[in-house]
C-alpha cells in the first residue's frame, strides 16, 4: 500500500516546526511503528536525517509509543497503542498525519518524542507505598476484596504514555494522576498514605502547569488501556476529603 | 487560612468552585422559572405583578439575590480565568482537529458561558436595571399597593420580534451549557457511581432541554397573545 505522511519535523525544543511530506510503501501485515521504520530506512538511504520517535517495548506495555495519528493520540483504533496499530487499519493512497503530544508540560525535544518527565516527577512526589524492607509477607496476609482488588488492577493497568494529556483540550494530566492514586489507593496496603498521596501528587501536577479537567472525556475516548473517568472522580473526592479531614 | 487558600488555589480547588456556584445556579434557574411561569396566567400580569413586586422588596430574597450576583461573577470570571489557563496549559493545536465522540458543548463551555454572560448583560438591561434606575415606569395598583406593572414592561419587550429572537437564541445557549454543565458538576464534586451516575446524566439531559424550553415559552405566549 502506498502511503503519503506528514510528520512533523522539530530539530529540537526551541525550533520552530512543521510538518514535512514523505511517501512510503507498506504492508499491510505491518505496525505503524515498522511503518515508521521503513520511512526512516527511505530517509537514511537518502542521506537525510531520520525522524525522532519513542518506541520500546512493541508489544503495549510501555507506553513509549506516543504519536497522534490523524488527531489521534495512538490512532483511530480503540484501546490500541500505536506499536499495536496494524497498517490494515489505513487504505491504500490514505494520507496520514503524524504529530507529536501536545501538552505545555510535554516540550518537544524532537521530532515526535516529547519530554514526560513530568510523569516521573508527579510519581515521585507520592505514587508508590513505603514498605519496610526484610522477609518476603505472605502472599494472602492481608484481606483484599477482589472487586477493590479488580478496580486497583484497571486503574493500574495505565502505561504512563500520556494520551490523557495529548487528547485533552486542557492538557490536563488527571487521568494519568487519578489512576495511579486510585491504584494505590484501593487497596489497604496502599491506604496508610492515601490521603498525604493524593495531596502531595495533585500538588506536583499542578506545579507540572497541566491544565485543569473540566470533564470533556477525551482522555477515557482515547486512553490505549482503556481507564475510566470514574478514577477521577474518585481523586476529586479523595483530594477534597483528605485536605477536610487531615491538620495539614 | 494558609490551607484554605492552598485548597481553594490548587486545580481541584478552583474546579469545586465552578462546580459549586454552578449548581447554586441551576437552583436558581428553578425558581427563576418557578416565578416566571405566573406570566402564563390569564389575569391581566395580577400574579406576575404580585411576584415581582414580592421578589424586589422582601429582605431575604434580596440578600439571596446580591448572593447571587455574586456567584454569577465568581462563575463567569473564574471560567474565564481557567479556560485561558488551560489553552495556556495546551500549548498548541493540531494540524488535524481531534475527532472524537466527545460532546461539542463539553469542548465549548467557555464560548457557551461568555455568550450567556453577554445575554445576562441584555437581560438585566431589560428589566433589573430598568426596576432600580429606570423612570416613567409603568405603575399599577393592586389590592391597594401601588407597584412596578412589571408585566406590562415584560409584554412591551416581547412584541418586538428581535428580542423575542435574541431571548430563544439566549436560551438555546443556556441548554448547551447545562447539557455538559449539569452532570460535570457532580463529577468535579467527586459524585460519580454506578448506580447514581446514569440517574445524574439523565435528569441533566432532561433539565437542560426543559428549563430553557420552559423560559422559551414565556416570549412566544406574550408574543403571540
Amino acid at each position: 500500500m502506498r502511503l503519503t505522511l506528514k510528520v512533523w519535523r522539530q530539530k529540537n525544543g526551541n525550533a520552530k516546526g512543521s510538518l514535512e511530506t514523505h511517501q512510503v510503501e507498506a504492508d499491510e501485515h505491518m505496525s505503524f511503528l515498522e511503518m515508521m521504520d521503513v520511512l526512516n530506512q527511505q530517509l537514511v538511504e537518502d542521506k537525510k536525517e531520520p525522524v525522532a520517535f519513542e518506541h520500546d517495548c512493541r508489544e503495549g506495555i510501555c507506553g513509549s509509543c506516543n504519536m497522534v495519528i490523524n488527531g489521534r493520540p495512538h490512532g483511530p483504533m480503540q484501546g490500541t497503542t500505536t506499536c499495536q496499530l496494524h497498517m490494515r487499519h489505513f487504505k491504500d493512497g490514505d494520507t496520514i498525519v503524524v504529530e507529536p503530544w501536545r501538552a505545555k508540560a510535554f516540550p518537544v525535544i524532537k521530532d515526535l518524542v516529547v519530554d514526560r518527565s513530568a510523569f516521573d516527577r508527579i510519581i515521585q512526589s507520592g505514587g508508590y507505598v513505603s514498605v519496610n524492607t526484610g522477609q518476603a509477607p505472605d502472599g494472602n496476609s492481608i484481606p483484599v476484596e477482589k472487586d477493590l482488588s479488580l478496580m486497583a488492577m484497571d486503574a493500574a493497568t495505565c502505561i504512563g504514555c500520556g494520551a490523557c494529556v495529548a487528547a485533552c483540550p486542557n492538557g490536563s494530566a488527571m487521568l494519568f494522576t487519578s489512576a495511579k492514586v486510585s491504584h494505590l489507593g484501593l487497596l489497604p496496603q496502599g491506604q496508610v498514605e492515601h490521603k498525604k498521596r493524593t495531596q502531595s501528587m495533585v500538588a506536583q501536577m499542578d506545579k507540572e502547569g497541566f491544565g485543569m479537567c473540566s470533564n470533556v472525556g477525551a482522555c477515557e475516548v482515547e486512553c490505549p488501556k482503556e481507564i475510566s473517568i470514574e478514577n477521577i472522580a474518585r481523586m476529586n473526592r479523595s483530594y477534597i476529603g483528605s485536605v477536610l479531614s487531615t491538620d495539614k | 487560612m494558609n490551607w484554605f487558600s492552598k485548597f481553594i488555589t490548587s486545580s481541584i480547588g478552583k474546579k469545586l468552585l465552578m462546580s459549586l456556584t454552578g449548581l447554586f445556579l441551576i437552583l436558581f434557574l428553578i425558581v427563576h422559572l418557578a416565578g416566571n411561569l405566573s406570566l402564563l396566567s390569564s389575569d391581566g400580569g395580577k400574579a406576575f405583578n404580585v411576584y415581582t413586586d414580592f421578589m424586589s422588596n422582601n429582605p431575604v430574597i434580596q440578600t439571596i439575590a446580591k448572593g447571587n450576583y455574586f456567584f454569577i461573577l465568581l462563575h463567569a470570571i473564574l471560567g474565564i480565568a481557567l479556560a485561558v489557563r488551560n489553552k495556556q496549559a495546551k500549548g498548541g493545536k493540531y494540524a488535524v482537529s481531534p475527532k472524537n465522540n466527545t460532546s461539542w458543548a463539553s469542548n465549548n463551555m467557555a464560548l457557551l458561558g461568555t455568550l450567556i454572560f453577554a445575554f445576562l448583560f441584555m437581560h438585566m438591561g431589560h428589566f433589573w436595571f430598568q426596576f432600580k434606575f429606570g423612570s416613567g415606569l409603568p405603575m399599577t395598583t393592586i389590592d391597594g399597593v401601588e407597584m412596578i406593572d412589571a408585566y406590562a414592561k415584560v409584554s412591551a419587550i416581547m412584541s418586538e420580534p428581535i428580542w423575542v429572537i435574541a431571548y430563544l437564541i439566549g436560551l438555546a445557549v443556556l441548554a448547551f451549557h447545562l447539557w455538559h454543565g449539569f452532570a460535570s458538576a457532580f463529577q468535579t464534586l467527586g459524585l460519580n457511581h454506578k448506580k447514581y451516575t446514569p440517574i445524574i446524566h439523565a435528569v441533566g439531559k432532561v433539565f437542560s432541554i426543559a428549563v430553557p424550553a420552559g423560559f422559551a415559552v414565556l416570549p412566544l405566549y406574550l408574543y403571540f397573545n
